[in-house]
């Protein structure tokens, strides 16, 4: 089976010379369908960069990234933007909502943007927010909204349509303990229906939903926890 | 914990022979922590020997069932009355390893916190795991019925909360070290 995602010596540079910040060194990772992957790690490790080059929203400074085997490298910028609104869901660690837009518009934007009829993409809209328990709010603007339920807007347009590679920065960091777990639950189901997703959490309660978690240092993938226990007896 | 106060709280139920006790233990703990049979009869013997427990009726398989005593029923009740002491914490081998490994040279702690934090971490998904089988078990109505699930879900999810707040212990203890880098202190 293709892996939706994969990492190959995937190595993130900012600068040169000796103030070189080295955030990712050589990083291997392989995401397959159905399965979910933790990354954890310190502060600074390089767990946003992971995610940012994963989603095509940063470029690799050596090494290669794919995304349902094509390599992100050898797409041009029309390309890689066509990508990241099919396949790609991303929660990012700063929730960037549109604040002129409601709630189900901003979920509905990236249908909008790749061509699904008004419609179809609101209807799409208010079933992903049924998910994280938001319709009510469907018709509110950002600012009219706590910050976790701000965030779970972000989560319901990371999950609107059909998309297979979830990306999620502490998608879970304004939500109180339960409602955290629940974002959990929706992933994990995503995923056991054939998504591929990789989750950045400080939390090892929500990484221990992972069917693998990988631990960053300084920019490298030390380790990995993967329980021999399986989710059904 | 000896599992004397468990086995008495368990037959406040009414008369249980060995093999029973051990299974309605592990039901209602979430098999957190699997008892032998052999544990059960030393303990049961001991007990007879206190006067908490006498020997019932035999059923006809021959198992020999236990039954509370009045003394019994009373040290149980001492044991709901009293709190589960806290101060005089048993050793705990974790915190003493970290503290050896700080201050005996030639020790990489990073590493060993990390072995740690990988080996928590897959505790972690175990009881995430099993907890999602009852609690999925419960939802379709496949659980046996009674309170015995929702009280193994609370053990799991016990389990769960100090497995999470040891994996953030090791967090604190790394961002620690690397703060305090000092040269006569542990080497980051
Ligand atoms: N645009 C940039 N320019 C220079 N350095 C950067 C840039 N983006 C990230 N870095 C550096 O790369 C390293 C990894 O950053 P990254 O955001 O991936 O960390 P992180 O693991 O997500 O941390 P956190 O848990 O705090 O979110 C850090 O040292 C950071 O300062
Ligand atoms: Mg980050």
């Amino acid at each position: 089976m293709t892996a939706v995602l994969e990492l190959r010596a995937a190595t993130r540079t900012h600068g040169t010379g000796p103030t070189a910040v080295h955030a990712l060194r050589g990083v291997d990772l392989v995401v397959r369908p159905g399965e979910l992957v933790a990354v954890m790690g310190p502060s600074g490790s390089g767990k946003s960069s992971l995610l940012m080059l994963a989603g095509g929203l940063d470029a690799s400074t050596s090494g290669e990234v794919l995304v349902e085997g094509v390599p992100l490298s050898g797409l041009d910028p029309a390309g890689l933007a066509s990508l990241r609104r099919r396949a790609v869901g991303y929660v990012f660690q700063e929730l960037n909502l549109l604040p002129a837009l409601t709630a189900a518009e901003n979920v509905a934007l990236p249908l909008e943007l790749d061509g699904v009829p008004g419609r179809a993409a609101r209807e799409l809209a208010l079933r992903a927010l049924d998910e994280v328990e938001l319709a009510p709010a469907a018709r509110r603007f950002p600012d009219e909204l706590s910050g976790g339920e701000q965030q779970r807007v972000a989560i319901a347009r990371a999950l609107v349509g059909d998309r297979r590679l979830l990306l999620a920065d502490e998608p879970t960091g304004a939500l109180d303990s339960v409602t955290g777990e629940a974002v959990l639950e929706l992933l994990r189901a995503r995923v056991d229906a054939g998504a591929a997703a990789v989750l950045v959490t400080h939390e090892a309660r929500h990484a221990a939903w992972a069917d693998r978690v990988v631990f960053l240092r300084d920019g490298r993938l030390v380790d990995e926890a993967r329980s021999a226990v399986g989710w059904t007896a | 914990m000896s599992v004397k106060h468990a086995l008495l709280a368990l037959l406040c139920e009414g008369p249980r022979y060995g093999y029973e006790l051990k299974a309605a233990f592990e039901a209602r703990t979430g098999d957190a922590w699997p008892l032998n049979v052999g544990q059960v009869y030393t303990t049961l013997a001991r007990l007879e020997r206190d006067g908490h427990v006498e020997r019932d009726s035999e059923d006809v398989d021959g198992h020999v069932h236990y039954r509370l005593t009045d003394a019994g029923r009373r040290e149980t009740r001492a044991w709901w009355d009293s709190e589960v002491t806290r101060e005089a914490p048993p050793r705990d081998e974790l915190a003493i390893k970290l503290a050896l490994a700080l201050t005996v040279p030639g020790v990489d702690v990073r590493d060993v916190l990390q072995r740690q934090r990988t080996a928590t971490v897959r505790a972690l998904q175990t009881h995430t795991r099993r907890r999602a089988r009852l609690t999925s078990a419960q939802r379709d109505g496949t659980a046996p019925a009674g309170a015995g699930t929702t009280a193994a879900v609370l053990v799991l999810e016990s389990l769960i909360f100090a497995a999470e707040a040891e994996v953030r212990w090791l967090d604190h203890c790394e961002a620690r070290l690397l703060r305090t880098a000092d040269p006569n202190g542990a080497r980051p």
